[in-house]
C-alpha cells in the first residue's frame, strides 16, 4: 500500500475516500433514521440526467449531476410531503425518467460515448484534484449545517409530529436534508458509482446505530467505519487488481454481515432459550 | 392572554381522509382551565380531532382556534403526548435527550440549550418517575416507561394547554393514577384535554367529557350522558365492562 502512495492518483483516491466517508457518515445516519433510503436511490439514479445534460451542453457532468440531483430531491421532497400515499410511486417514476433523459442526451451528443460503466461503478482512481477541492467545502457545509441544527435534526428524526408541535420548521429542515443528501450522493457517485451509492450511505450508519447512544455518536462511528471500508477496499483492489468501487462495497458488505452475526450471538447470550 | 379567551374554539369543522368523512360539523368551545376527557369508539375521529387542534392536519371546512390563535400559531403554547410510543425504537437517543426535545422552539434554532432547560427537564422526569433512567436509551424501555418519558417531554414545554392521546394506555394502574394525580395538579395552571378509555379517570379527575364519533357531544360535567351512549354505543360496552357504570352513567330520567 505504501508504495502505491507515490502515485498522485492513489493519494487523490485516498483523500476522496476520506471526504466521502465523512459526508456518508453524517448524511447516511440521517438517511437511515429518517427512512429515506428509497428517495436517496431515486435521487442517485435521476442524477444521471444531469450527467447527460453536462455532456450535451459541454459543461462538467459533475456540476450537471449536482444541479439535477438538487432539483430532483426538491421535487421528491415536496411530493413526499404532499401526497404521502403515492410518494414512493412518484419517486420510482422520476428515478426512471432521470436515467432515460441522461442516456438520450448522451446519445444525442455528437461523437462522444461516455463510459456509463464508470458512472455506475465509480472511478475513485480517476478523481481529479479539482474534484477534491469541490468536495472539501461540501463536507464543510454539511458539517456546519448539521452542527448548527443538530438538536432540531434529532427531534425531527425521532418524532416529526412532536418537532412540528414545538414549532420547528420540519418541512424546511426535511427539504434541507434532502438537498444535502443529493449533494452527497453526487460526491459519492464519483467514488463508488451510482449502483453502489446506497450501500455506502446505509451500511456504515446501519452498523453504527447498534453501537451508539446518540445520533452524533452514530455519525462519528459511521464516518470512521466508512473510512475503514474505503481504505481497506482500495488496498485490496490495488493488491488484487480489482474494480475499486465494487471492492470497497464488498468490504463494507462483509462488515455488515459480520456485525449482524455478532449481534445475533450477543442477543442469544442475553436471552438464552428465547427464539428470535 | 385574558382568562376569557377560550382554550379551544371549533366552529363547523369538517374533515375527511380522501373522500371518507372522519369528522362532521364539529363545533364546541372549551374554556381555559378545563380538564376534558375525550371518549369514543376506535376510528371515531378522536386522534384526528387532536391532530386538527395541533395543526398537524387542516380542516376541509370550518375554523379552529387554540388559545385564540390558529393552531399552527399556537404551537409554542401547547404540549402534546402522542398515542403511539413504539416508533423508532432503534433510534439512538437517551431518555434525557428525548425529554430535552420539549425545550426546543423555533426562535432558539441554531442556539444551544440555556441554563434553565435542564432543571425544567429534570423536574419533568422526576414527576413521571423516570429521572433515574435518564441515561438509558429510549429503545431499551418498556412501552409504559416510554410513554412516561413522552409525558415528561410534553411537560417540559411548559404548555398552557396539554393534549394527550391515551397517555396511560400502556402503564400499570399505580403509575396511571400517579400520572393523573400530577395532571390534576398541572391543571391548576394549564388546560388539559386527554383521550381516554378509562372510566375511572373520568369519574375521579376530569371536569368535562366529550364523546366523538364523527360528530361531537360535549358535556360540561364529568359524566357520560345517554345522548353520548346513543351516538356511540361502543363507548358504554367498554365502560360497563369496567363494572362501575353507576358512577358515570346517570339513571334514566335523571337527565
Amino acid at each position: 500500500m505504501l508504495e502505491a502512495l507515490q502515485y498522485d492518483f492513489m493519494r487523490n483516491a485516498l483523500l476522496a475516500g476520506l471526504l466521502v466517508s465523512v459526508s456518508c457518515g453524517i448524511i447516511g445516519s440521517l438517511v437511515v433514521v429518517n427512512r429515506i433510503v428509497f428517495i436517496s436511490g431515486g435521487i442517485a439514479h435521476a442524477a444521471f440526467g444531469g450527467v447527460g445534460l453536462g455532456f450535451f451542453y459541454g459543461f462538467s457532468p459533475f456540476l450537471g449531476a449536482a444541479i439535477f440531483a438538487s432539483g430532483v430531491s426538491l421535487i421528491m421532497g415536496v411530493v413526499s410531503l404532499k401526497s404521502k400515499h403515492r410518494a414512493d410511486t412518484i419517486i420510482g417514476v422520476l428515478w426512471a425518467i432521470g436515467m432515460a433523459v441522461g442516456i438520450i442526451l448522451i446519445d444525442l451528443t455528437p461523437g462522444y460515448h461516455v463510459d456509463l460503466m464508470s458512472y455506475l461503478f465509480g472511478s475513485i482512481l480517476a478523481v481529479p484534484a479539482a474534484d477534491l477541492w469541490l468536495m472539501l467545502p461540501l463536507d464543510g457545509f454539511i458539517l456546519l449545517v448539521v452542527l448548527l441544527f443538530y438538536k432540531e435534526f434529532v427531534a425531527l428524526s425521532y418524532d416529526e409530529e412532536f418537532a412540528f408541535v414545538v414549532g420547528i420548521p420540519v418541512k424546511t429542515l426535511y427539504l434541507l436534508l434532502l438537498g444535502m443528501t443529493a449533494l452527497s450522493i453526487v460526491m459519492i457517485i464519483q467514488v463508488v458509482g451510482l449502483i453502489l451509492v446506497i450501500a455506502l450511505l446505509t451500511i456504515p450508519p446501519f452498523i453504527a446505530e447498534k453501537y451508539t447512544r446518540s445520533l452524533g455518536q452514530m455519525m462519528v462511528l459511521a464516518s470512521i467505519l466508512g473510512i475503514f471500508f474505503t481504505i481497506s477496499g482500495l488496498w485490496l483492489s490495488y493488491a488484487y487488481d480489482l474494480t475499486s468501487g465494487a471492492t470497497i462495497i464488498l468490504v463494507a458488505g462483509v462488515g455488515f454481515f459480520f456485525s449482524q452475526v455478532l449481534d445475533g450471538i450477543k442477543r442469544r447470550r442475553v436471552s438464552p432459550g428465547v427464539q428470535i | 392572554m385574558s382568562q376569557k379567551t377560550p382554550a379551544i374554539e371549533m366552529n363547523g369543522v369538517w374533515f375527511s381522509y380522501d373522500k371518507t368523512p372522519i369528522l362532521e360539523d364539529i363545533s364546541f368551545t372549551l374554556k381555559q382551565g378545563d380538564f376534558l376527557a375525550m371518549i369514543g369508539p376506535n376510528g371515531g375521529g378522536k386522534t384526528t380531532l387532536l391532530k386538527l387542534l395541533l395543526g398537524l392536519l387542516k380542516p376541509d371546512k370550518g375554523t379552529i382556534k387554540v388559545l385564540g390563535e390558529a393552531p399552527h400559531r399556537a404551537r409554542r403554547r401547547v404540549g402534546y403526548v402522542p398515542q403511539n410510543t413504539d416508533f423508532n425504537n432503534t433510534f439512538p437517543v437517551s431518555v434525557m435527550d428525548v425529554a430535552l426535545m420539549g425545550r426546543l422552539t423555533r426562535s432558539r434554532m441554531g442556539k444551544g440549550l440555556s441554563s434553565e432547560d435542564r432543571p425544567v427537564v429534570e423536574e419533568a422526569l422526576h414527576k413521571v418517575g423516570m429521572w433515574e433512567l435518564r441515561n438509558t436509551p429510549i429503545g431499551k424501555l418498556s412501552g409504559g416507561q416510554r410513554q412516561r418519558v413522552l409525558i415528561a417531554r410534553a411537560l417540559a414545554t411548559k404548555p398552557e394547554i396539554l393534549f394527550l392521546d391515551e397517555p396511560t394506555a400502556k402503564v400499570d394502574p399505580e403509575v396511571e393514577s400517579n400520572i393523573y394525580d400530577f395532571l390534576k395538579e398541572l391543571n391548576r395552571q394549564a388546560t388539559i384535554m386527554t383521550i381516554t378509555h378509562d372510566v375511572g379517570v373520568i369519574s375521579r379527575y376530569v371536569k368535562s367529557v366529550a364523546c366523538v364519533n364523527r360528530t361531537l357531544i360535549y358535556h360540561e360535567e364529568p359524566r357520560i350522558t345517554h345522548e353520548m351512549l346513543d351516538m356511540a354505543y361502543e363507548c358504554p360496552v367498554d365502560l360497563i365492562a369496567h363494572g362501575i357504570p353507576h358512577r358515570v352513567l346517570p339513571h334514566h330520567g335523571e337527565e
